[in-house]
């Protein structure tokens, strides 16, 4: 199976821009859990002209019907760590830079901060600059939907701008960077609900000439009217969503309750129970439950992950930031004896700062 | 340049077969860096260590578990998982025909156009009924080792497979309530509405371009001459305080520049 060969052959560890953590690879998201956030992954503005309204960013789109997790042999939940290929040692968060491969073993690392200085407006901001029939997006462009949610103090300009683009059946256009890529969006409104779709680029997109593909050639019609009447046994009048379900997953499901029911290879509550409190920040958190919240009272601001990570001084999770970002913060206050601080002391000095 | 195949699979509509290769509509573009160490510039290496006592697992010890909600576990091996796995063939089956659009574009994962694999007529023929009949067709295949359904549509008069993502992948939008609050400002309202009018234009999708992958490797370049980098602070914008007063200056500078 794909994901356990991944666990197997831990892959050479690739980022991509803006994005310090890499991506569990393709086959490893086939069946292994991906975890859900609490917080939107993107913080920013959404703003059309003059009107700025603050918003979070969060995935239409979630794990895996199955969810499966790596495990010794115990049961004992496993954890995937960075180790240094030249010097054998585990590595945190703080010592991971990014490098790009600049040929023979070479890099040249670039940081978050230099990344988001590349445009520094579009990684703050989606700025809505026309307003499109909908119809006029050729489908091959969409590629990966997110909701949006009002953060404090936005809810009002939320709803109006909801509301008025749903009433003008339009869609909004936009370009802006995530997670250090430039996206091009379109905003759509459903039910008082604003999502964002991120579209392909022309240049993401391939020609059928480019495949080298000719266009097809008309065909003779006894062979057309064949295909045709193939068909016609075959017309539905709508989608049945049933059909798109991960049917693999469920066999996978089964086979778990057979063994359950078996008693093979079962590790019973009280042993995972201690696996589990063993890794708190391990489990998934119920993306339904925070958006439903997100979307109802608006979430604070926040200092989300990625591109949209707020910098400023006075507010946001101070335990999110890395040991280097509270120095650099703790410098900017004058913080005395900050140099011998560990990452806990400079937390509280930074929090009895702002107090 | 032409493109290789990523595939090849036999379509089959009823009693009609139609041998067709893959090849992917769009190609990757983003910019991929490697994690390092940052002391000394190494590549990092993953490995899968127990959370709790921080021992690294051997590869061959790792196993799969299927956490049940009442916190039991049933592990699985490599092998059984395998076994479990869809098997690999070459039928892609029709299983409907549908009315164009009844597969919203929000399963829609990516696109796969369709070449001819020796019999170039039947493919031609099957584009053309496709396109008499305004319907689009839902596929079932699987293909290396993985299940896939897609949307057999046409994209310029040329066949393509568009792979859907599962249901239960997709948030369903029905179990979302949106923000509530009172009455909207009728006045807002339509000062809102009379913006976007005047924003209204047609898509014109070759106008944007990705320009900041070109300042991504452009910064590499300058970084690898040990030139220097501009330090500038990006600042977010504040929400807007007075709706109404944001609103009437919108429509004041739309109304100038248009």
């Amino acid at each position: 199976m794909a994901d356990a060969g991944t666990a197997r052959r831990p892959a050479k560890a690739k980022a991509r821009a803006g994005k310090k953590h890499p991506r569990r690879s393709k086959k490893t998201a086939d069946t292994h859990h991906q975890h859900g956030q609490a917080r939107p992954f993107w913080s920013g503005t959404l703003s059309f002209a003059l009107v700025s309204v603050p918003v979070g960013l969060f995935p239409a789109n979630r794990g895996k019907a199955l969810s499966l997790r790596w495990v010794d042999r115990d049961g004992a939940r496993l954890a995937r760590r960075y180790y240094c290929s030249k010097e054998d040692i585990e590595l945190g968060s703080d010592d991971l830079v990014r490098g790009y491969p600049v040929g023979d073993d070479r890099y040249v690392v670039i940081t978050d901060r230099e990344l988001e200085q590349l445009a520094p407006d579009k990684s703050q901001e989606i700025s809505l600059q026309r307003f499109v029939p909908l119809e006029q997006v050729d489908p091959m462009r969409f590629e990966r939907a997110y909701f949006l949610t009002p953060e404090k103090g936005g809810i009002k300009a939320y709803r109006m701008l909801a509301r008025a683009m749903q009433d003008s059946a339009r869609a909004g256009i936009a370009t802006f960077v995530l997670r250090g890529k430039e996206h091009l969006v379109a905003i759509l409104s459903h039910n008082g609900i604003l999502r964002v779709e991120t579209l392909r680029f022309d240049e993401e997109l391939r020609s059928p000439g480019d495949v080298g593909l000719a266009a097809p050639s008309a065909p003779a019609s006894p062979v057309v009217k064949r295909f045709l009447s193939a068909m016609k046994p075959l017309r539905k009048a709508k989608l049945d969503a049933r059909q798109l379900s991960d049917r693999h997953a469920r066999r996978v499901l089964e086979q778990a309750r057979k063994k359950r029911k078996a008693g093979r290879d079962l590790i019973a509550v009280a042993a995972s129970e201690k696996s589990r409190t063993a890794a708190p920040t391990q489990e998934p958190v119920d993306l339904m439950a925070v958006l439903k919240r997100g979307l109802k009272e608006g979430l604070p601001a926040s200092s989300a992950s990625g591109r949209g990570k707020k910098r400023s001084d006075s507010d946001g999770d101070l335990g999110a930031l890395s040991k280097n970002e509270l120095y650099q913060r703790a410098k900017r206050q004058h913080i005395e004896g900050r140099s011998r601080m560990t990452k806990a002391q400079l937390i509280s000095a930074l929090e009895a700062a702002a107090a | 340049m032409a493109a290789r195949a990523i595939w090849k699979g036999v379509l089959i509509i009823g009693k009609q077969t139609v041998p067709v290769k893959l090849y992917s509509a769009v190609s990757d573009r983003s910019v991929h860096f490697r994690l390092l160490h940052r002391k000394d510039k190494a590549p990092v290496r993953q490995r899968l260590v127990n959370a709790e006592t921080g021992g690294t697992v051997p590869r061959e010890q790792v196993l799969s578990a299927y956490p049940f909600e009442d916190g039991s576990l049933v592990m699985f091996d490599n092998e059984e998982l395998e076994a479990l796995q869809p098997k690999d063939g070459r039928d892609v089956d029709l299983l409907a025909f549908l009315p164009l659009g009844a597969i919203d574009h929000r399963w829609y994962d990516r696109p796969y156009y369709l070449g001819p694999d020796g019999d170039e007529e039947a493919l031609n023929a099957l584009t053309a009924a496709l396109d008499q009949d305004h319907r689009e067709g839902l596929a079932s295949w699987v293909m290396r080792g993985k299940a896939y359904l897609g949307a057999l549509r046409l994209h310029q008069g040329q066949p393509l497979l568009m792979t859907l993502r599962a249901r239960e992948e997709v948030i369903p939008i029905d179990e979302l309530s949106a923000p509530q609050g009172s009455q909207l400002d009728n006045k807002e309202l339509d000062m809102a509405c009379r913006l976007i009018e005047m924003m209204e234009g047609d898509f014109q999708p070759d106008q944007y371009h990705d320009e900041y992958r070109q300042r991504v490797l452009d910064l590499v370049a300058t970084k690898q001459r040990g030139g220097r980098v501009k330090k500038t602070r990006a600042r977010r914008r504040r929400g807007s305080s007075d709706l109404s007063k944001a609103l009437q200056a919108s429509l004041a500078r739309e109304s100038k520049n248009g």
